[in-house]
């Protein structure tokens, strides 16, 4: 059964693609709520077919299969091939999971909308080449799906394009993702003249062979550069927050859980390339970070639900980088697994108090919903404990591992260890803090606001997440290191840097959970105490919170720097250059030529006496320079 | 006094002359026409007069071909210069000016 599935891997890819294009032609005509189930039962397929071609894994019986389906670029050594080892395996039970669950709550979410059966139609055109992208044995068939996930996130952000904003949103998730592309695909140029082929098998390999350290490093830099666009780190992470125009579970499943992790996951398929260069592995360390910092202390401060996940999206990515640039693979994979579990529950339940507030997404007029949405705030209640560090929960362990791998290095490694617990704490008090202002409190509501519990179709979601998110971090811990044995056949030949052992394990685990308790409890203390004690700080520190309020202007930043002399170069060419001198050229020609026709014309009288006259003088002319020059 | 080729080519190109002044200077379409004829057979006279003092037929050969062009253009001047005459009831070439530029 294994083997068939195994050989036939493509029909996890194949499924969804045929829902999208059932959907795209009938989807409109099987409407509510059909469509929605037929592309979840094909994502689900998927995600069964995955389940099953992964028991030898699970064994840890297997080695990895290339599954060769055509030739496709052969210039390119780009042959349309998969390939099913367990890091892809993980990455398609984390898409398609994860994915069946969000298309599952979108069932609910989308009641009613009139584009119901477009919006299924791109959710399994997204699975099909989030699937693609991470099966792929070839960067060829990476990019592929590479482009085509940015091109659904930008379908989905701006599924509302009637509204601007949401119709901005899109255009600049899509523009942005162009500039990290632009590096991607340098970095594909130079893997192609160093090796001559694009394909997994024969580029990673053994690298080292034809790969000098500056060709590895730059390699490794540019595939950081499209891992900072598709992963939302700085400075390309911009779009993110602006993505949360699109409808919640969008939000969840692709910027939340899959698509953004991209970044993370091309890192750790492209490792054996980063393990010959300490400086490309930390830049993606250094850059993940300052976004994990950055992104927190904005997080704090918005008042919108979905940006502040939107900046803890960004935030927890920057983990993720600093695993796989710390060499934890198996730790950044393992954040990455957790953080789709805990991130999309928090979205989805984000989605479901926006939809029982009336689409209200300022925490300023929530409060006091716990009583009114037991499922969600129970759900949601998990969900924040987790991406705070408690343990059991699942962020505790995968965040742990991380912060823990990058105090062993040591050196350089010491000072990224202490930002990200830094931002531990700060994640921790943004994420109470929601919670309190969504959940506790006294109701805030806007008159004619009455919250329920949403449908079953949204909360068994819920459920199933928050089930995933207590227990999902037990896969990999300290005392049974469970995903690391079962992804080590993908990183063969590649050194894993890992946690330190013993007493000191413990202490910075105690360490990392005092900083997550310490958050938790301030933002108690400031959020469900007095309220003139939050007054009274807010007040004094106004200006630095105005500056977190408003992301510290970097959009604004971007705005003056980089967009408006854009604009204005784009003006100058359209209105001045091509306006003035392409087309002043192209006229002056016309105009030249009327001119000398019209001084030529008076030539042409119209008398065919002077036709013969100037025909005679013509023969006249030429028999005197016939003789003149000596004879015929 | 024996009639040499000179003779001949002298009559030409009086003949030629004639006809071109004819075709310069004269308005009506169909002297001028009469004059072009003049000018043909002016030339048709040296192709076979040449011909002949050199002892070549190439000469009257290409007097047929003038002759059948020279039929050709008449039957499609003549037949163009009626159908003016009848539009405009002249057949002065001076009125006829439209293609001017």
């Amino acid at each position: 059964m294994s083997d068939f599935l195994i050989e036939n891997i493509w029909l996890v890819i194949a499924l969804p693609a045929l829902g999208a294009v059932f959907l795209h032609f009938f989807g409109r005509r099987i409407g509510e709520p059909f469509a929605g189930w037929i592309a979840s039962a094909m994502i689900g397929s998927s995600f069964v077919i995955g389940l099953i071609a992964a028991v030898p894994f699970f064994r840890g019986e297997a080695h990895p299969e290339t599954v060769y389906l055509f030739d496709w670029i052969p210039a390119l050594g780009a042959r349309a091939e998969l390939l099913w080892d367990p890091l892809s395996a993980l990455m398609v039970l984390v898409v398609s999971g994860v994915g069946t669950l969000i298309h599952i709550y979108s069932v609910g979410y989308m009641h009613g909308d009139e584009r119901f059966g477009r919006f299924f139609t791109y959710l399994n055109l997204f699975a099909t080449s989030m699937l693609t992208l991470v099966l792929a044995n070839n960067f060829a068939v990476l990019f592929l799906g590479w482009e085509l996930v940015g091109l659904c996130s930008y379908l989905l952000i701006s599924f509302w394009f009637t509204r601007p904003s949401a119709a901005a949103a899109g255009k600049k998730a899509f523009i942005v993702n162009r500039i990290g592309d632009f590096g991607f695909m340098i970095a594909l140029m130079l893997v192609f003249t160093t090796f001559g082929t694009l394909s997994y098998s024969q580029v990673l390999e053994n690298p080292g062979e034809l790969l000098g350290a500056g060709t590895a490093t730059a390699i490794g830099l540019l595939f950081l550069v499209g891992a900072a666009g598709k992963s939302a780190q700085i400075p390309l992470y911009v779009w993110l927050p602006d993505a949360m125009e699109g409808p919640t579970p969008v939000s969840a499943l692709i910027h939340a859980a899959t698509m953004v992790t991209a970044g993370v996951y091309v890192v750790a398929r492209t490792s054996p390339i980063y393990a010959l260069s300490d400086t490309a592995s930390v830049a993606v360390a250094t850059i993940g970070a300052l976004t994990a910092l950055l992104a927190a202390t904005i997080a704090v401060a918005q008042r919108d639900i979905k940006r502040v996940l939107a900046y803890s999206t960004i935030s927890q990515l920057g983990y993720m980088f600093i695993g796989v640039g710390s060499a934890a693979y198996v730790a950044g994979v393992f954040h990455l697994m957790t953080h789709a579990f805990f991130k999309a529950l928090l979205f989805l339940g984000a989605g479901s108090v926006i939809h029982a507030m009336a689409d209200e997404q300022n925490m300023n007029k929530m409060g006091g919903l716990f009583g009114k949405m037991k499922i969600t705030g129970w759900t949601m209640g998990i969900a924040t404990l987790a991406i705070a560090g408690i343990p059991p929960l699942a962020g505790f362990w995968s965040k742990d591992e991380i912060l823990g791998t990058a105090f062993e290095k040591g050196g350089f490694y010491y000072v990224l260890w202490a930002i990200g617990l830094i931002t531990a704490m700060i994640t921790a008090f943004y994420m109470s803090r929601m919670f309190i202002l969504t959940f506790l409190g006294k109701p805030r509501w806007d008159d004619g606001v009455h919250p329920h519990e949403s449908p079953f179709t949204m909360t068994v979601p819920l459920m199933v997440l928050a089930a995933l998110t207590v227990v999902g971090g037990l896969v990999n811990t300290p005392f049974r290191l469970g995903l690391e044995h079962f992804l080590e056949p993908a990183f063969e030949g590649v050194e894993l840097a890992h946690a330190p052992e013993g007493a000191l394990l413990w202490i910075l685990a105690g360490v990392s959970v005092l900083a997550g308790v310490i958050g938790i409890l301030m933002a108690a203390a400031l959020y469900l105490g007095p309220e003139e004690r939050r007054e009274g700080l807010l007040a004094r520190i106004r200006r630095p919170w105005f500056a977190m309020e408003n992301a510290y202007w970097v959009d604004q930043m971007y705005g003056r720097m980089i967009v408006l002399p854009g604009k204005k170069l784009s003006n100058w060419a359209a209105f001045s250059f091509d306006n003035r001198l392409v087309d002043g050229i192209a006229n002056g020609l016309g105009v030249l030529v009327q001119r000398v026709s019209t001084a030529l014309r008076p030539l042409q009288t119209g008398l065919v006496r002077n036709y013969a006259l100037v025909l005679a003088a013509g023969a006249v002319g030429l028999v005197v320079w016939f003789l003149s020059s000596g004879g015929l | 006094m024996t009639v040499t080729v000179d003779w001949y080519l002298i009559l030409a190109a009086v003949l030629f002359v004639i006809g071109a002044a004819g075709l310069l200077i004269r308005r009506n379409a169909i002297i001028m026409f009469m004059s072009i004829e003049l000018m043909l057979n002016a030339v048709n006279l040296t192709f076979v007069s040449v011909g002949r003092e050199l002892q070549n037929l190439a000469g009257q050969f290409a007097v047929f071909f003038v002759l059948v062009v020279a039929a050709a253009e008449v039957v499609i001047g003549l037949a163009i210069i009626v159908s003016i005459f009848r539009a405009r009831a002249t057949a002065s070439v001076d009125e006829l000016s439209e293609m001017k530029g």
